[in-house]
């Protein structure tokens, strides 16, 4: 091989590896940029996260026709992968629009163009996120998150439970559901409690639970068979000793009183250890 | 002594080009604002994608390309923008993105002109080839990734989309392109590393309006334009080649279309001209020749 020609080899392939090897830097950045930091919510109808990264093209066009300024396209020094659009509930919040004008605009698709329902949208999940801070768990009626909900008593429901401190009143308990809940973010942003919301809306993934597919709930299984999965029901057989009862109705063990021999039948008389002394007696 | 040449010939195009970065991006940025106003949208988006006056949709091919192997099939507003973009390119010449639209231009031309007004010197060694190995890595990192990777780190789109929807610590990367062109080389980022410039500098190895050295035969090797010049190798052959039997025309794809060798050249020798103009003995040329004489 001449000089000339594995010189040229030679720098190449330097070029290549030192290249490669950037690549290979920006690869792995990548790869950790892909967690959205769960504050951060993307616009209605965004694909899931690891196919939004590869769609967005960052444009900004979803951003331009939000009339409530919600959108924001993350910046240098931002967590959120650089460029995209997201939008912070606590900040402003997602209004809903009905003709959806963000989805619109996308002119990849990234925000997926077959929503035409806004409340079909998942843009994350609203949980209670700390009860302890939820003047509602306190006691207080507060209902505010219950009253802004978009969904308005779907999302979420309040749920009535004794308030044993007082022992006369109620807890108006907000619960959400995710069959209703869009993620908009209007309850975290109006939630009243100081700084950071007690509801918070978090991405779906998240929020929801992986499932328990193992367990079965009797009671559903029933109201959807008509009739019990199980053998029918027969009263169950304890095989207690003598002077013990089971109560199906709910009291559950009874222990019956048992006479005792020298022991007078009946209430223990106020003084007891004078009936022990007097047993004990000649 | 030829004619004297004025003002506006020595700076028509640098003029011409600033204005049309510095338009473009003042349009995108007070766009909001004119709507608010008029309620028109003039232009909407960034560079990467956007819409002009409502129904001119534009997308950039190159990040398009990239959201494509990424695994990802866009709406076909984003294919008609890319389309649009492509025919324009091809027409005008790929690599008018550069000196025309993009502006880190700007940033790394002022490095370039500072580096020669404080004459320094030396500095790393950067093939201008390299920016074709980082072009090539950035697809296959869009393929391995499913993402566009390259996005995360792009100063062009980052300068961009920062300077029309706020720009954060993107500060830190125009200076970090700018050291790197006054420092380590002139015109490293754009002439050997930009993976932008590099797509756009294979569209032009096929665009219709090119940089014509047509009167080449006047030269006489006062080498401004090659001072001048971003990519000064693509003037040598068409400049130097008529005895090799090379035609007039730039046809490399790497000109910017810039026209500062226009504008400099005392002697008129280059114009735009089409692709197709490239007989290696220009009649033209030989008419003012004798005209000259
Ligand atoms: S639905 Fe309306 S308020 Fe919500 S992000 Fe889209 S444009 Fe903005
Ligand atoms: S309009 Fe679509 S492609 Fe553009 S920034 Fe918004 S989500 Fe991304
Ligand atoms: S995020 Fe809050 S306000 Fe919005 S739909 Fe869900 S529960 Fe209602
Ligand atoms: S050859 Fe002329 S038009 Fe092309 S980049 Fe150089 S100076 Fe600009």
């Amino acid at each position: 091989m001449d000089t000339a020609r594995r010189q040229f080899l030679l720098s190449t392939l330097k070029t290549a590896s030192a290249v490669g090897l950037g690549a290979l830097v920006l690869g792995l950045y990548s790869r950790q940029s892909r967690a959205l930091p769960a504050p951060a919510l993307r616009p209605p109808g965004a694909l899931a996260e690891d196919d939004f990264l590869g769609a967005c093209v960052r444009c900004g066009l979803c951003v331009r026709d939000c009339p409530y300024d919600t959108l924001k396209l993350a910046k240098v020094g931002e967590a959120v992968a650089l460029g995209t659009p997201y939008f912070t509930a606590r900040d402003i919040p997602c209004e809903m629009c009905e003709d959806i004008p963000c989805v619109k605009a996308c002119p990849t698709g990234a925000l997926d163009h077959n929503l035409t329902d806004i409340n079909q949208s998942r843009m994350g999940l609203a949980v209670v996120i700390d009860q302890e801070g939820c003047i509602a768990f306190q006691g207080l009626r507060c209902e505010v998150c219950y009253n802004v909900c978009p969904v308005r008593s779907k999302a979420i429901t309040l749920e009535k439970q004794h308030n044993e401190r007082t022992g006369k009143h109620a807890f108006f308990i907000p619960v959400v559901h995710s069959s209703d809940c869009t993620g908009c973010g209007k309850c975290e942003e109006a939630c009243i409690v100081d700084g950071e919301a007690a509801i918070k809306v978090v991405p779906l993934t998240l929020a929801k639970a992986g499932g328990s597919a193992h367990y079965r709930f009797g009671w559903k299984e029933k109201a959807r068979e008509g009739k019990s999965l199980v053998a029918p029901d027969t009263e169950h057989q304890y095989n207690l000793p003598e002077g013990m009862r089971y109560d199906y109705e709910g009291k559950g063990l009874i222990i019956d009183p048992q006479p005792q021999e020298g022991l007078p039948v009946g209430d223990v008389p106020a003084d007891a250890l004078e009936s022990l002394n007097r047993k004990g007696a000649p | 002594m030829d004619r004297q040449r004025s003002w506006w010939q020595t700076y028509k195009y640098l003029l011409l080009r600033r204005i049309s970065q510095i338009g473009i991006l003042l349009l995108f940025l007070l766009s909001p604002w004119i709507a608010q106003q008029t309620g028109v949208w003039v232009m909407k988006g960034n560079l990467a994608s956007s819409l002009t006056l409502g129904m001119l949709p534009l997308t950039d091919p190159y990040v398009l390309m990239q959201s494509i192997l990424a695994g990802q099939w866009p709406v076909s507003t984003a294919f008609i923008g890319a389309a649009i973009v492509l025919v324009f390119y091809l027409l005008v010449g790929g690599r008018v993105y550069c000196s025309w639209a993009c502006p880190i231009n700007m940033v790394t031309d002022a490095a370039a002109w500072l580096r020669t007004r404080l004459n320094i010197k030396g500095g790393a060694h950067l093939g201008r080839e390299t920016r074709y190995w980082i072009l090539g890595f950035t697809l296959l990192l869009a393929l391995l990734t499913g993402t566009i990777a390259w996005e995360l780190v792009n100063p062009v789109s980052m300068v961009f989309r920062g300077l029309v929807f706020g720009i954060g610590l993107g500060w830190g990367v125009i200076l970090a392109v700018f050291l790197l062109d006054l420092l380590v080389r002139r015109h490293a980022w754009c002439g050997s590393l930009c993976p932008v410039g590099a797509f756009y500098s294979l569209l032009g190895e096929g665009s219709l309006l090119r940089v014509s050295a047509y009167q080449r035969a006047q030269c006489d090797d006062c080498m401004d334009c090659f001072k001048v010049c971003p990519e000064p190798q693509v003037i040598k052959l068409p400049l130097k080649g008529e005895t090799k039997g090379v035609g007039p025309v730039i046809t490399s794809g790497q000109c910017t279309n810039c026209g500062r060798c226009i504008d400099v050249c005392a002697k008129d020798v280059f114009r735009f001209d089409v692709r197709m103009h490239n007989a290696t003995h220009n009649v033209l040329a030989k008419e003012v020749k004798e005209v000259v004489s």
